[in-house]
């Protein structure tokens, strides 16, 4: 972003929401507009009414994931909840050391995944959780977009998990140490963000490696175009695109490099349906960027912290956001 | 360069120890005594600890390379997650102590704070401190390297259950840690009885707190430690005096200070400093210098853990002050005579 004066923006539409806290994650059930906080609460902000806070864990929210349906989050008290649009919590699971939960995923068919240390359990229906003890601890977890496929990011690599079939998971190996981890849309890639500042892919198939390196420093967000053309990633001083069209994958290809801006890109969140990107930044900037073009919308202006919780809404006409300082809101883009 | 100023970062005090040294009675008595102050501490076993807190988290020690070709470029991947957890919930707590096993190399944990952004951004490593045990340290320093490492690392030493050995083993067991580290503090305690400002908010990492690189000698040391005549403990005189005082010499792990007032060339220091570390990197546990550059009015401090070196001008020389150039390597069979003739040929 170069002349803040002459770029279109949506700042004016701006429902703030009173966080009171850091935002660790946010999604939408529906029209209600989902925060996790970092202490103890999800606060639910429906449009027209008044917010609620329900109090899901005795101590802090490390993850928090969401389905549409609901928020699942994670909490340093190890237990993993979830909560509806009407503010109803349940449990969903508790590890039985209370460890620290510290990453959570949904998947198809009401499934959830969580991790605490190196344990990584699965539940997909109303049985007991399944469980693997990942070679070290889990770095970040993720469904495949079809069938019940959990990978598990860890040191030196994936495993990719059926928690229903009774088989060892597969191994995808690379060396290093493997954070957070996410499919392609059609499920062909797979894509970790390295402790190093990189990305590391694998295409499932026949477990070909790409490498995606240049990055100012760790990247700590990901995430696909709903086409699933580009693979959008934070960790520089602009957004940086992977392009993901050719059964290659970016091999040999340069990324796509926009929305240049003197702070770091901290988070990413990819519309619903449209090639547009929304970019938060390490001083609280929030642009909404088009990828064909690099048009960019002002969504929020720099303030206190860095942008730490980012969701659109499904029909992609509401965007909603938090910080590390408590700033939260919701943006109507209809 | 930190994005935010060092003292909006929350310190973290490292505390090492070889087994039944007194690493879980020092963090009691730290959760115990009345000063006011609230810390997360990053444990790696759960129930040693007789305190409540609400804040007490388990470690797994995991140790990862970086992918930098560098072999002693290692972090402590769960500290990277925890930490990040913990700073969530900034607020809750004023400094956070990070209790390793017995067997544990400190360096990987020092290491996170300067490889991890994260880690580096929100934290900031205070000091390491090691509790060694008075009775069994020296057979420890013959048979287990990472006791030594500990020793080594350390900018605070406690000498642990001095009331179960005699004045004279207890001397001993002081030189033989000077012999591998100098530079650190050293405390005598029985129970790892300690006024806490000893151990904790030490900022011995701070470059603004390089104030001189000298040997440190036992405070409040009755009898005068520096015996000129003590036993040596092997046959050859290995030549080493630091400021008359004759040492134990660790075959294994040594320090090597140097020292010159002719100015330096930082065209020729940097390249120099940054090949040595490149190539010596996982024999040098510690660096630290204070450096007089041609016609720089300032002083350079730098410090460094293996290959990783962080410097920075740090104010102007004083109108009476030396202008002389220190620099200080704490390691394993450093090549003391190519270190020599480098940073004899530094100079501007």
């Amino acid at each position: 972003m170069t002349e803040t004066s002459e770029t279109p923006s949506v700042v004016e539409r701006t429902r703030p929401v009173a966080a009171g806290a850091a935002v660790v994650g946010a999604h939408f059930i529906g029209k209600v507009a989902a925060f996790a906080l970092a202490e103890e609460a999800v606060l639910l902000a429906p449009e027209g009414a008044a917010e609620q806070r329900v109090v899901v864990h005795a101590g802090g929210i490390l993850a928090m994931a969401g389905d549409r349906k609901r928020v699942v989050t994670g909490g340093d008290d190890g237990k993993v909840m979830a909560v509806d649009a009407g503010g109803k919590a349940s449990l969903v699971g508790e590890d039985a050391k209370h460890r620290w939960i510290d990453h959570v995923a949904v998947g198809p068919a009401g499934a959830v995944a969580w991790s605490a240390g190196k344990s990584a359990f699965a539940r997909t229906g109303t049985g007991e959780p399944r469980t693997i003890e990942a070679p070290s601890t889990v770095g970040g977890l993720a469904f495949a977009p079809k069938g019940v496929r959990l990978a598990v990011a860890h040191y030196n690599g994936v495993s990719l998990w059926f928690p229903n079939a009774a088989a060892e998971p597969e191994r995808l190996e690379w060396k290093g140490s493997h954070l957070s981890v996410s499919f392609s849309p059609d499920g062909r890639f797979l894509v970790t963000a390295m402790q190093e500042p990189m990305l590391h892919g694998w295409r499932v198939v026949d477990r070909k490696h790409m490498r995606m390196s240049g990055y100012a420093g760790k990247v700590r967000s990901l995430g696909w175009t709903a086409d699933g053309k580009w693979l959008a990633s934070s960790g520089s001083e602009q957004l940086i695109l992977w392009p993901f069209q050719s059964k290659e994958g970016p091999m040999g290809k340069p990324p796509r490099m926009l929305a240049p801006y003197p702070a770091r890109a901290v988070i990413v969140a990819c519309h619903p349906s449209e090639a547009v990107i929304a970019v938060g930044y390490a001083d609280g900037l929030l642009l909404m960027v088009r990828v064909d073009d690099g048009a960019e919308i002002l969504a929020q202006k720099p303030a206190t912290a860095p942008v730490s919780a980012l969701a659109w809404r499904a029909d992609g006409r509401a965007l909603a956001f938090g910080t590390e300082a408590g700033e939260a809101g919701v943006i109507d883009l209809a | 360069m930190p994005a935010q100023p060092s003292s909006a970062k929350i310190p973290v005090t490292v505390l090492t120890g070889y087994l039944g040294a007194g690493k879980t009675t020092l963090l009691n008595r730290i959760l115990s005594e009345p000063h006011g102050q609230k810390y997360a501490v990053i444990v790696n076993e759960f129930g040693e600890i007789g305190i409540d807190n609400e804040l007490v988290v388990g470690a797994d020690e995991e140790v990862f390379e970086m992918n930098n070709g560098c072999v002693c470029c290692t972090v402590r991947g769960d500290l990277v997650r925890i930490i990040d957890g913990l700073m969530r919930r900034k607020g809750r707590f004023d400094a956070i102590i990070v209790e390793t096993t017995g067997l544990a190399d400190p360096a990987p944990v020092a290491q996170t704070f300067f490889m991890d952004e994260t880690v580096g951004g929100k934290a900031k490593l205070d000091a390491v401190v090691t509790v060694a045990d008075a009775m069994w340290l020296k057979d420890r320093l013959k048979d287990a390297p990472e006791a030594k490492n500990q020793i080594a690392f350390a900018d605070v030493i406690l000498i642990n259950k001095t009331d179960l050995v005699s004045a004279e083993d207890l001397r001993e067991v002081e030189m033989r840690i000077r012999g591998i580290n100098p530079y650190a503090r050293i405390h005598r305690t029985e129970r790892c009885r300690i006024p806490l400002p000893e151990v904790l908010g030490r900022n011995a990492f701070d470059l603004d707190r390089i104030l001189d690189i000298e040997p440190a000698f036992l405070e409040a040391d009755g009898d005068g430690h520096e015996h000129h005549d003590h036993d040596h403990d092997h046959a050859h005189d290995d030549g080493h005096h630091h400021h008359g005082l004759k040492h134990y010499h660790d075959e294994d792990m040594q320090s090597l200070a140097l020292r010159t007032d002719q100015p330096l060339d930082p065209d020729k220091f940097f390249p120099w400093v940054q090949d040595l570390v490149a190539k010596e990197g996982p024999s040098i546990l510690r660096a630290k210098g204070i450096l007089a550059f041609k016609d720089d009015p300032d002083r350079f401090v730098f410090q460094g853990v293996h290959m990783i070196l962080d410097g920075d001008h740090q104010r102007p020389w004083g109108a009476d002050e030396k202008r002389e150039s220190r620099i200080v390597f704490i390691g394993r069979k450093l090549p003391e005579e190519m270190i020599r003739k480098g940073f004899a040929s530094c100079s501007a």
